[in-house]
């Protein structure tokens, strides 16, 4: 995903000189060509994110539009408040990108897993917020974001992603993509677990268990229209993130749903439990442990499923 | 382009406006009910110089791309700067009734929002410096001449975000930015030096990398040459140290601690608008 999005960032930079990408000096071997082929357009502030975010607005003030890149919580919690006062609150044209999403550094150590992110950027006023599940949903979002003015987050996963579309499919900020329609349990899935979903439908459909998956890459806006459709259609919802359940795609697909006047279907919030991870491995062996493994998935759909008496 | 001329009769010299600041800011604490007066009377004569004598900007012309840019980082003394702007030209002087009074949008921290010649909306300290950074790394790239002028207080110096971008401007040779510590050593609680000491203040700066000017911060000549950077050329950002006296202007204000928080009321209030009446009569200027 890193370099989908920094691939697509160099051909925007070349063809816009006001586009400006800084860095919290991480991107090593990432960001090189960037920066010899466009020097005046990146900028390495340092180990300094509150500066990075607001120099960034200064920038952005002043007209340019800027992308602010580092990893896990860095360009995000740790400048939190730049990010609300004067990145959201002035709407700069600021788009926040973050590398390594859930447990992607997950031997580094709870410092390096981006595990609330979501829901904390989903708080903030202005701020759009988007979570690609592949390197297409990727390149796409990164267009999207250059295009949509005002605040951006983007979290994106770190690399060796799979890719997940086999085509290039209608992409929008603020509208899910479906990848499989017909179905009685809908999952939906935000970020890069989005091929662990995908994995968790066939166990189900071998199970004899019709499913559904959509890619709900858009955080803010979220697609309630989709939820809304889907709850209409469907016996059990399930939400798949690597992400705390609190907050995140789970604790808004449950906002909508609880607030629909029509009968909806139960709802499976499948993420992280409240709690640090107390164990580190790489990111494969931290799904398995957390339940976000394609057969923990499937499995907990068929529990609830078992549990609700859904047939 | 806008004529930006400003008939030469309607405008105040920068004594006259820092007691107009002075004495809009004591009404306009004490009718919002509202904290900060000591802040503001600290930079009262700072401010003047700068809206009278330094900046390119005006007040037709809000968004002048060439205009200098000001930020107030210490934007608890945001009515300081209502005050400045409305006797500038920028919006009417009856709007500053509206501060801190329900519904209104001149808010006790400065904001932007609907309010024409704010730059920046402030309020948690450290903030300024870093935007103004990234406006004056802007200005640099695309050789423009303005300059980007931010404001702090001497408690917002604990701030780390300050740090950052004070080693960022100097790294960049942002020669277009100037920092102007208002610095009347009295923080929220107590004195800086009781509090987080920041001497010696200069040469933190200087060892930064920063062109480093000590001033009286209520004289008005000497403000005057400091602040008049004129070399967007150079090779260092400049830090002006305006050594200020908190509460300046009425008597029972200075040096208090008091004043940060407390809002003039009663026999108080009555007494600050004597004190300033009496300072110099610039009531037919007064739109109150």
């Amino acid at each position: 995903m890193r370099d989908a999005f920094v691939r697509v960032l160099t051909e925007i930079a070349r063809a816009d000189k006001n586009v400006m990408l800084l860095t919290g000096d991480l991107g090593f071997g990432v960001l090189t060509k960037f920066a010899e082929e466009l020097p005046r357009q990146y900028l390495n502030v340092g180990v300094a994110e509150q500066n990075m975010t607001g120099v960034a607005t200064g920038l952005a003030l002043e007209g340019k539009t800027v992308f602010t890149y580092s990893i896990g919580n860095f360009p995000t919690l740790r400048c939190l408040e730049q990010i609300r006062n004067d990145v959201c609150y002035h709407n700069a044209n600021v788009k926040i990108v973050s590398i390594g999403g859930g447990f992607c550094y997950g031997a580094l150590g709870i410092s390096h897993h981006a595990t609330e992110d979501l829901a904390i950027m989903r708080a903030l006023p202005n701020l759009t917020v988007v979570a690609p599940g592949d390197l297409t949903e990727t390149a796409l979002a990164t267009k999207a974001i250059y295009a949509t003015p005002g605040p951006c987050y983007l979290r994106l996963g770190r690399g060796g992603e799979p890719n997940v579309h086999l085509d290039h499919p209608a992409y929008a900020i603020g509208k899910g993509i479906p990848l499989f329609t017909e179905g009685d349990v809908a999952l939906l899935s935000i970020g890069g677990i989005l091929d662990n979903a995908i994995k968790a439908r066939t166990i189900l459909e071998l199970q004899g268990i019709r499913t559904c998956v959509y890619s709900m890459h858009s955080l803010q806006p979220l697609d309630i229209d989709l939820i809304k459709c889907v709850s209409l259609s469907s016996k059990l919802i399930a939400t798949i993130e690597e992400h705390s359940i609190v907050g995140g795609l789970g604790g808004a697909v449950a906002e909508v749903l609880a607030e629909l006047s029509s009968p909806r279907p139960p709802l499976v919030r499948i993420g992280l439990t409240a709690g640090f991870s107390c164990v580190v491995g790489d990111q494969e062996y931290l799904r398995e442990v957390y339940g976000l493994s394609p057969d923990a998935i499937a499995n907990r759909v068929q529990d609830a499923m078992r549990r609700m008496h859904i047939s | 382009m806008l004529n930006h001329s400003i008939p030469e009769e309607n405008q105040l010299d920068s004594n006259e406006l820092a007691l107009l600041i002075r004495k809009h800011t004591v009404l306009m604490t004490h009718r919002g009910k509202s904290s900060h007066i000591g802040s503001v009377l600290s930079m009262a004569d700072i401010v003047a110089v700068l809206f009278r004598n330094i900046l390119r900007k005006f007040p037709n012309d809000p968004c002048w791309p060439e205009r200098d840019r000001f930020i107030l980082s210490k934007g608890h003394a945001g009515a300081g700067i209502y005050a400045a702007l409305a006797e500038t030209g920028y919006f009417s002087i009856d709007l500053l009734e509206q501060h801190c009074r329900r519904g209104s949008k001149f808010c006790g921290h400065i904001s932007h929002i609907g309010i024409p010649g704010v730059e920046l909306s402030t309020g948690s300290l450290g903030h300024g410096l870093p935007v103004g950074a990234g406006m004056a790394y802007a200005g640099k790239l695309d050789n423009k001449f303005f300059r980007v002028f931010v404001l702090i207080s001497d408690g917002e110096c604990d701030e780390g975000s300050n740090w950052e971008a004070i080693l960022f401007a100097a790294h960049h040779r942002l020669s277009n930015l100037i920092a102007i510590v208002d610095y009347n050593k009295i923080q929220s609680l107590a004195s800086v030096e009781e509090t987080l000491r920041l001497e010696p203040f200069a040469e933190k700066w200087r060892a930064f990398g920063w062109n480093v000017a000590e001033v009286d911060g209520h004289d008005h000549d000497a403000l005057g040459i400091c602040l008049d950077v004129t070399s967007v050329a150079g090779k260092a950002p400049t830090c002006i140290i305006a050594h200020t006296t908190k509460g300046k202007g009425v008597s029972f204000m200075e040096n208090s601690v008091l004043w940060h928080y407390r809002s003039p009321q009663g026999e108080e209030f009555d007494a600050a608008m004597a004190e300033l009446e009496i300072t110099r009569d610039c009531e037919s200027k007064m739109a109150d």
